[in-house]
């Protein structure tokens, strides 16, 4: 009875012990995590960063990605007014011609006219003169000339913090449009909504026509010329993305499968159960982990040396990382294999090379696959990512339209195109392993 | 069914045969078509590789080892540097494992919530189910360093872009994972919570969590593993931590090639570390639980 009694009684004692761990866990964890973040918040300088922030640059960024700008420039030296598209000279309209809300001196007589819209309205006068009438404010005027400055006039009162005048420069920002001024040119800056000139380019004979023409010009023949047209778009350059994406893609299907061609044989020797010897076996161990432990990073830095930039270099980085990875998965996957298989398949009289391939490979290809399916779809993003370090591929393209600074909306397109890829690989590798291994989801 | 027996009899053992073996011969040569698909693409893939790159594989190879040779080279020269270099680079190392641990929690959190949100049964409003697994994909497949980067552009170099990109991928990565658990999990804890008239979040947390924590853990460590090397390449780009010391040491060419074979070794040895601890801790956790269930 009291042997009962006692043991009972430590029973109890266990049992309140593990319930008051329990419940130091549960409380000491979040503390933990939230006393680590609060280290992380000071360590990384977080006040310092949003005091340091740039939200002009947030706004442009976000401006740009879904409108374009117009610029209306004029140079002070000549006298000649050019209109262009984001300012660049793939986008300019042919001289003499403008958009409808700009009217050149030769209809107006003397001024040039540029309505920016909601009474917004800026003159480019003769001898460099420029007004910018704004309705709730009044005109400002400016006289640039290389010797005293842009001489800028403002209504009375105080300047408001949209202007910013100096004596070489004035800055008008609107929410209709821009203006700038300096001692050399006059540029004023109109934003609509869209991507402009997406389908085709100003010297394109379809830029402007409606669809429904486009549309029926195709049906009467024209559709190889309208294509070409579109996809030699010199602005977005469709060609060249395509070929960009499919390069990305590339590297990734080279590298995901050249590292499981030559992973699947090495398995065999780093597997408790082939391996020939146990010196064989640590050996090949390690050169996965070093192939795994130097990074992808680290490979396509050493492989871009010796190949240059370019696809090849990013698939071979990715080849050699996953041969490490692959090699403990399959050799992992491999010790896992049912033995008697493999002995029935022994005892028809097998030689080696049979016994592995109808008594072990049927065996693990679901395994393999699975991985080898998983790891695509995941090296795309790698192959995007290796693209940007060493130039190739649609990563290439990414950084450089980000290191222009202005290009925000070509940037969208990018990262659109790029979350599209990689979501397209992810159904792809899905289905692919449904189609090849039955509906069974993941197996590792 | 009489008849299928009879129909089933009335086949000769030779026409069994042979269906057999046409159905074999039609299996392998699907085999063969595929096998051969697959190779006519990695050739030809291989081949466009070489032909788009700056230099080309057979003319590289010889220098495949010339950089690591160079790199390795120098810093055995100035071997007695090397305590120094480590030790001036122990801070950015620290700094790239800081924002893979931050990341990684951040993200895991937030994965939390969002596994819940979208597994059914447990879902808080269960119409909502796909738009969050929605969001979960797309977080998924945008690449960090595209985050990254456009961060870059706004709040300036420095971890905290990288932490943000970083947390947003694994958010959706573990997301998926985790809500992969949650279905494995029984919803009878939580008939019982709701019985006697919890809300959602004492629901999940004393219901769910108690069940799936192990798994999520070790998904977690898994994760934490591969932020290593996120934020290390995110480094490389501009966003801080040993990445950056890295390109600044190889930019600069011969003359600091011993500083970068210092950031290479303290990279690799990371790398390996943290892949070994977290390997037994994942083992532990898994071993664990079988222990557990076993007492049951």
């Amino acid at each position: 009875m009291t042997a009962t009694a006692t043991a009972l009684n430590v029973n109890k004692q266990t049992a309140r012990q593990l319930f008051a761990r329990k419940r130091m866990i549960n409380l000491g964890l979040p503390v933990l995590v939230a006393f680590y973040l609060g280290y992380i918040f000071f360590a990384f300088d977080v006040p310092g960063l949003l005091a340091r922030a740039d939200s002009e640059n947030a706004r442009t960024l976000v401006a740009d990605s879904y409108s374009y700008k117009t610029h209306v420039t004029r140079d002070n030296r000549s006298g000649d007014i050019s209109v262009a598209i984001e300012g660049e000279r793939k986008g300019s309209y042919p001289d003499g011609t403008a958009p409808a809300w700009v009217t050149l001196a030769p209809e107006t007589g003397g001024d040039t006219r540029i309505d920016l819209g909601t009474g917004h309205l800026v003159t480019l006068g003769a001898d460099n003169f420029v007004a910018f009438d704004i309705p709730g404010y009044g005109r400002i005027t400016a006289q640039p000339s290389r010797a005293r400055g842009v001489n800028a006039t403002f209504p009375d009162g105080p300047l408001p913090d949209w202007i910013n005048a100096s004596k070489n420069r004035l800055a008008v920002t609107t929410d209709a449009g821009r203006l700038s001024v300096t001692r050399n040119q006059t540029q004023v800056f109109k934003y609509a909504l869209g991507w402009e000139l997406f389908f085709f380019t100003l010297d394109s004979p379809y830029h402007g026509l409606p669809v429904s023409e486009v549309a029926a010009r195709a049906v009467s023949g024209e559709a190889a010329a309208i294509w070409a047209e579109f996809w030699n778009n010199k602005m977005w350059r469709h060609a060249d993305v395509a070929w960009a994406l499919f390069e990305t893609v590339l590297m990734a299907f080279l590298g995901t499968m050249g590292a499981a061609i030559v992973a699947l044989p090495m398995a065999f020797m780093a597997a408790r159960n082939f391996a020939p010897f146990v010196a064989l076996r640590f050996a090949v161990r390690r050169v996965f982990d070093f192939f795994r432990g130097v990074d992808a990073l680290i490979w396509t830095i050493i492989l871009s040396r010796a190949f240059g930039p370019g696809p090849l270099t990013g698939a071979l980085a990715i080849l050699i990382t996953d041969t490490g990875t692959f090699g403990k998965l399959f050799s992992e996957a491999l010790e896992n294999v049912d033995g008697k298989q493999i002995e029935g398949i022994q005892s028809t009289g097998a030689k080696p090379l049979q016994r592995y391939r109808f008594g072990v490979i049927p065996q693990i290809t679901p395994v393999l696959l699975s991985q080898v399916l998983y790891y695509l779809e995941s090296n795309t993003r790698s192959a995007t990512i290796i693209g940007a370090i060493t130039g190739g591929g649609i990563g290439l393209l990414l950084t450089q339209a980000m290191i222009t600074q202005k290009d925000w909306e070509e940037v969208t397109y990018y990262i659109s195109l790029v979350i599209l890829m990689v979501m397209a690989m992810d159904s792809l590798s899905g289905w692919l392993r449904g189609k090849l291994i039955g509906s069974r989801e993941d197996q590792h | 069914m009489t008849d299928a027996t009879l129909d089933d009899a009335t086949l000769t053992t030779a026409q069994i045969r042979r269906a057999y073996l046409a159905q074999t011969r039609r299996k392998r040569s699907y085999g063969a078509i595929l096998m051969g698909v697959f190779v006519v693409l990695m050739v030809a893939g291989f081949h466009t590789a070489d032909q788009r790159n700056a230099g080309g594989f057979w003319s590289g190879l010889h220098r495949f080892f010339d950089f690591p040779g160079e790199v390795l080279g120098e810093a055995a020269q100035k071997l007695a540097d090397m305590p120094a270099h480590l030790a001036t680079y122990a801070p950015a190392l620290l700094e790239t494992i800081n924002i893979a641990a931050a990341s990684t929690l951040i993200g895991a959190l937030l994965a939390a919530v969002l596994s819940l949100l979208s597994t059914r049964g447990m879902a808080r409003w269960p119409r909502l189910v796909p738009v969050f697994r929605r969001c979960m994909d797309i977080m998924r497949a945008v690449p960090e360093i595209v985050i990254a980067l456009v961060l870059i552009f706004v709040l300036g170099g420095g971890p905290v872009p990288a932490m943000i990109a970083i947390a947003i991928h694994t958010a959706g990565a573990l997301g998926k994972q985790f809500s992969e658990v949650n279905e494995n999990a029984s919803l009878k804890p939580l008939e019982g919570l709701e019985s006697v008239g919890a809300t959602w979040a004492q629901r999940m947390w004393l219901g769910v969590l108690p069940q799936v924590s192990p798994n999520w853990f070790s998904y977690g460590l898994m994760r934490f593993e591969i932020n290593i090397r996120a934020s290390a390449i995110l480094g490389f780009v501009g966003a801080g931590g040993i990445g950056y010391e890295l390109r600044n040491a190889i930019s600069w060419g011969k003359g600091k090639y011993d500083e970068a074979a210092a950031i290479f070794f303290m990279l690799f040895v990371t790398i390996v570390i943290v892949d070994q601890i977290s390997a037994k801790m994942r083992q532990q956790l898994t071993h664990g639980r079988q222990t557990k269930e076993q007492g049951q």
